[in-house]
């Protein structure tokens, strides 16, 4: 099975940033989980996103492209990061989900199975 | 009962778990465990009933599977459905075969039991918890889809979408049907403990066949998970409270505890109950589970151990940190310490919108003669109350304080 794991951080960059209350330490664990999940057999990782203040969102209306400011969803709701995982079964890409540092930091990861067309 | 009745309602499960683990696809396990029933109904009463139920039905549904995936060509194009090479048995087309027509032969390998998988299947977080239920009862416990609708008050159209939903889920997304990783393995039995108890608690309003259910599952889980405490637990509370399924109503209303005729209780499920749970306690048993049924054994003695009742609920009550655990031990310290002593308790806990708060605050106010209290009390949980036998029950109990 592949798996396309979501990473949404989980917070606005207005918000105190839980990045900036965790300590140095911390930080270098944050990036050594993001490094060990990245080279996990099976995972392709992302490449980067930059912040979601920066999307731009387009729709189609009437054949009118319509251009709006931001993510489709709120800046908090919206995707930080992504990878694609190829695992057995479900519970393989949620143990790698649940080793994604964005999990237990406030922020969320939602396991998509991807389908072949 | 004839035999493939009685076939269908122990076999069911495993058949159906073996078929499932057979060829990764849960509708086409069912159509064929189905199939292989639909056989036996046919052939056990005309050849005689096999030596071995459960080998002769799983061996059978596999012949149909392995049919229909030859002849269906798109079928077997999904070549992963089949994890392990087809036995060569070319010549059977339906039933188990054999020269007397029954499969089972006692040498051969014993087939393994896999209703546990099934479980953790169909207990997976990553499915909606209603559907958890409908799932586990469809699967486990054989019950249609239209019986688990009606079960639960649901229209049938719901329920069946629910189902066809959820077995969905568990093919796109790759839901395992395997016992889970070691570190996993505590909270999946969480889950399978909950939907079990969660169908029992359905059950236990007035809806009988869902305790019944519940209980089989129950004892299925407590046989598969010999070592668990806790799954001993919950079987042995389910045995315990079901025991007084006769004596909770009278004539159609609710009896309180307190008043329940002892000659009601079942002895059977008590000494059934009471022998689970002491082997919950031998493993060392000391979950909420086990508590729960140990307060459940010692409602059954005659005259009460109120002190221990008392005791048993403060440790549950740290153990769970609920509110509604402490109103409970509130009840049996009223019966140790008198009811001014519980009145304190009752009067800390943030229940305002639980009825029950209100009710057993009603019956503490009675005790002290404070009626005017009392009153004000019952009126408020009978503001809060849905079930019809809990306000008829309510309002006799006002009716009774003179105004």
């Amino acid at each position: 099975m592949k798996y396309m794991l979501l990473i949404h951080h989980g917070h606005s960059p207005g918000d105190p940033q839980p990045w900036e209350a965790l300590s140095e330490e911390e930080q270098q664990a944050v990036y050594a989980g993001y490094r060990a999940v990245n080279e996990t057999p099976g995972v392709t990782p992302g490449t980067g996103l930059d912040v979601p203040e920066t999307a731009t969102t387009v729709r189609v209306e009437g054949g009118e492209t319509l251009v709006t400011d931001g993510p489709f969803v709120d800046i908090k709701e919206a995707v930080g990061g992504f990878l694609f995982f190829d695992a057995d079964d479900l519970d393989a890409a949620i143990e790698l989900a649940a080793r994604i540092p964005a999990a237990r930091l406030g922020g969320a990861v939602e396991v998509r199975p991807t389908k072949e067309w | 009962m004839t035999t493939v009745e009685r076939a269908f309602r122990d076999l069911w499960g495993r058949v159906l778990a073996a078929m499932v683990g057979y060829l990764g696809d849960f509708d086409l396990a069912e159509e064929v465990a189905q199939e292989a029933f639909a056989i036996a109904a046919e052939r056990w009463p005309r050849d005689g009933d096999p030596a071995h139920p459960a080998a002769w039905l799983i061996t059978t549904a596999r012949n149909r599977a392995i049919n229909r995936l030859r002849r269906d060509r798109t079928l077997a194009a999904k070549a992963h459905l089949l994890r392990d090479a087809p036995p060569t048995h070319p010549d059977q087309d339906d039933g188990a075969g054999g020269h007397n027509g029954h499969a089972g032969d006692p040498e051969a390998a014993p087939i393994p039991d896999e209703r546990l998988e099934l479980m953790f299947l169909c207990c997976h977080p990553a499915l909606a918890v209603d559907a958890q239920v409908a799932l586990t009862l469809r699967a486990l416990g054989g019950l249609t889809t239209a019986e688990i609708a009606h079960a639960f008050l649901v229209p049938e159209p719901t329920m069946a979408q629910r189902i066809v939903r959820a077995k969905r889920k568990i093919a796109a997304a790759g839901i395992p049907f395997r016992l889970p990783r070691h570190d996993l393995l505590q909270e999946r039995i969480a889950a399978v403990r909950a939907v079990v108890y969660l169908i029992f608690n359905e059950g236990y309003g007035g809806r009988r066949e869902l305790a019944t259910e519940a209980i089989r599952l129950g004892r299925a889980t407590a046989e598969l998970l010999p070592g668990e405490a806790e799954v001993q637990g919950l079987l042995a509370l389910m045995l315990l409270l079901d025991a007084r399924r006769a004596a909770r109503f009278r004539d159609g209303e609710l009896v309180m505890l307190a008043d329940q005729d002892p000659n009601l209780l079942d002895g059977d499920e008590i000494a059934e109950g009471r022998r689970v749970l002491d082997r919950a306690l031998r493993l060392g048993g000391r979950g909420a589970y086990v508590l729960q049924a140990a307060i459940a054994s010692l409602h059954a003695d005659e005259p009460r151990d109120w002190p221990q009742i008392a005791a048993l609920y403060g440790e549950l009550s740290r153990l769970t940190d609920s509110p509604v655990v402490e109103l409970n031990r509130a009840v049996a310290v009223a019966e140790v310490d008198g009811p001014a002593a519980a009145l304190t308790i009752v009067d800390g806990l943030p229940l305002e919108g639980y009825r029950y708060l209100h009710a057993t605050r009603a019956e503490l106010l009675r005790r002290l003669a404070l009626d005017d209290q009392a009153r004000d009390a019952y009126r408020q949980a009978l503001r809060l109350v849905h079930d019809d036998t809990e306000r008829r029950h309510l309002e006799r109990r006002l009716r009774t304080l003179a105004t």
